[in-house]
């Protein structure tokens, strides 16, 4: 297949997921399931891969995530509740000290470039430390951030430990799909250029990268930044997803989520970030559900079935894929049309031969 | 071209070099040859600033870069072939070609064509992974890789490390031709035998010091180094 037909494809698809969102959204009833798991899938996909682009591009294994989320997800929540409405959310601060409220497109931008300016000045120091200990530092930085989000002294912007609620939500499925879709094809994006190609490098052979005339501590600081300005645009979309903000939500137990799904998904494959994501979603919000009530066939109690199983059989699930396909769902390989005619071609090819 | 003054590099307290002084000049083959740990490839990363030197001065082209960064020096236009290949496993033959030219913005075409003369091989494989070649190929690759910047010296760490004796052969082959072409090259070999036989000039390292000076030839006759170097008796 030509690369001409494989892209018309694509746009095809791509077409087809668009109409498939407007139809959903029309048809189902605002809080069927099946909408709910698309919408968080969406922002997660966004989130996985700009996580993606930092553990499984440029090989910097950062744990700090989940702050930069909360991050963004504040900034955007601050700055989008609408004046009016301030007096009741900051109850407790007579009504904070922002007095102004910005539309929400600029609400998103600002969590993005909040969380990048926040990621430059932690990176100065942290980007000197390598694997473990950079992932230990990180983690270290988003426990901080969330303690300092609920601290009641930052009261009058953060509201303390109470939540932040009222700011714009979700409008629409095809609102997450455009916005994940457009973050993740700028990070597609940088991803094919020459600065993917470095951050590449870097993660293959840091020695070899630096003598081939590849400043280290710049590219790492820009993978840092951008992959924290698309985890804050993440953080700020999962604000608007949930319609109320806390602190607590952004424990490290987020990052570890976040990572097992990078792993799932495959280390260095974006299409393999964004399937493990719907996967993640959907089993951990719907498919794996029926688990966790107990269930009665026919007068028979099923063993097991109790609130809290479902957690057991998600571990056991991720251990199998650990163990036995340590590549993740994808490898560090991509997803395309074109290769999915090419495995069924051979897939039919070997047939014929025995 | 290149002039190295009483550099002096310390390892945690351990001096690995000792205070040596060499030249390179231009369009010449320059070896330092010696056992393991008599700090040549030290030698070679202090040059490109992978490690910094403790004193001494490096000067390139009537420059001094004393203290620069890496990058800094890859763009004045000296590329190190790193010990061990060292080429990106996971990204194609393409891919590291490209990274070699990173520094670079004006077109590369050019210069991949003539890397994909020198090595017909790597053009067969452009989209396959690094990873996946063979030794010998992955030498031409790393070769390829550092011709790509364009430099005007060149200098490889070993070159014909773990390779057999016929691959070994073709890689000095092509240094040989990529020298006729005009390029400079500082090579640092233990197989002395090779390094010797290609080299306009040659210094011998011995602990963190050079103590021979010759032209390849004289080396290659020399006593001392048939001994030491060559596994001919005295």
């Amino acid at each position: 297949m030509s690369k001409k037909t494989d892209r018309i494809i694509s746009a095809l698809l791509l077409v087809a997921l668009l109409v498939l969102a407007v139809v959903l959204d029309k048809t189902l009833p605002t809080t069927h399931i099946a909408l709910t798991v698309l919408k968080k899938g969406c922002i997660w996909s966004l989130i996985v891969v700009s996580m993606n682009l930092l553990n499984g591009f440029t090989g910097l294994f950062s744990l700090g995530h989940a702050g930069f989320m909360l991050i963004g997800g504040y900034t955007f929540a601050v700055l989008t509740i609408p004046v009016a409405d301030r007096a009741s959310v900051y109850q407790y601060y007579d009504g904070g000290i922002i007095q102004f409220c910005v539309p929400m497109i600029v609400g998103l931008l600002a969590a993005g470039v909040v969380a990048a300016i926040m990621a430059w000045l932690i990176g100065l120091p942290v980007l000197r430390l390598k694997s473990d200990y950079l992932a230990i530092a990180t983690l270290g930085f988003s426990e901080i951030v969330r303690a300092f989000f609920q601290w009641d002294t930052m009261g009058p912007i953060t509201n303390g430990s109470n939540m932040l609620r009222k700011f714009p939500s979700l409008p629409s499925l095809l609102f997450a799909v455009v916005a994940s879709g457009i973050c993740i094809a700028v990070i597609v994006m940088i991803i094919n250029s020459s600065y993917g190609r470095a951050f590449k490098a870097i993660r293959d052979d840091e020695i070899a990268a630096e003598a081939m005339g590849i400043n280290l501590a710049k590219h790492k600081r820009m993978a840092f930044c951008i992959s924290s300005f698309f985890a804050g645009i993440g953080g700020a979309l999962f604000a608007m997803y949930q319609g109320t903000l806390q602190a607590m939500t952004f424990k490290t137990a987020l990052t570890y989520e976040l990572l097992l799904i990078v792993v799932i998904g495959g280390l260095g494959s974006v299409t393999g970030s964004i399937l493990a994501s719907f996967l993640y979603i959907a089993c951990s919000e719907w498919w794996l559900r029926f688990l966790d009530s107990e269930m009665t066939i026919g007068g028979f109690k099923v063993p097991l079935l109790r609130s809290g199983f479902r957690m057991v059989v998600f571990s056991i699930i991720i251990m199998v894929i650990v163990l036995f396909a340590r590549k993740g769902i994808m490898g560090d390989k991509e997803f395309s049309v074109s290769g999915l005619v090419n495995f069924f071609k051979n897939r039919g090819k070997k047939k014929e031969v025995k | 071209m290149l002039k190295v003054n009483d550099l002096k590099v310390n390892y945690g307290g351990i001096e690995a070099v000792k205070g040596i002084s060499f030249e390179v000049p231009e369009k010449s083959i320059v070896t330092l040859i010696g056992a393991n740990g008599a700090g040549k490839s030290t030698t070679l990363r202090s040059i490109v600033s992978l490690v910094k030197p403790a004193s001494g001065s490096i000067e390139f082209m009537g420059q001094s870069i004393t203290g620069l960064d890496t990058n800094e020096i890859v763009e004045k236009g000296i590329t190190l072939v790193p010990e061990g290949r060292r080429i990106f496993p996971d990204l194609t033959v393409l891919e590291n070609l490209k990274i070699g030219a990173y520094r670079r913005k004006d077109d590369i075409t050019e210069d991949l064509n003539w890397v994909y003369d020198l090595f017909p091989r790597l053009k067969e494989r452009s989209w396959q992974a690094g990873g996946t070649l063979s030794g010998g190929e992955q030498q031409m690759l790393a070769i390829g890789r550092a011709l790509m910047s364009k430099p005007k010296l060149i200098m490889m760490d070993e070159p014909s490390l773990g390779l057999a004796p016929i691959i070994v052969q073709g890689v000095f082959d092509i240094i040989r031709e990529i020298n006729k072409q005009g390029m400079t090259i500082l090579l640092v070999e233990q197989n002395a035998h090779m390094a010797l036989h290609a080299a306009d000039t040659a210094y011998v390292m011995e602990t963190g010091s050079i103590t021979m000076t010759g032209t390849g030839k004289e080396l290659a006759e020399n006593e001392d180094v048939k001994a030491a170097y060559l596994g001919k008796a005295k």
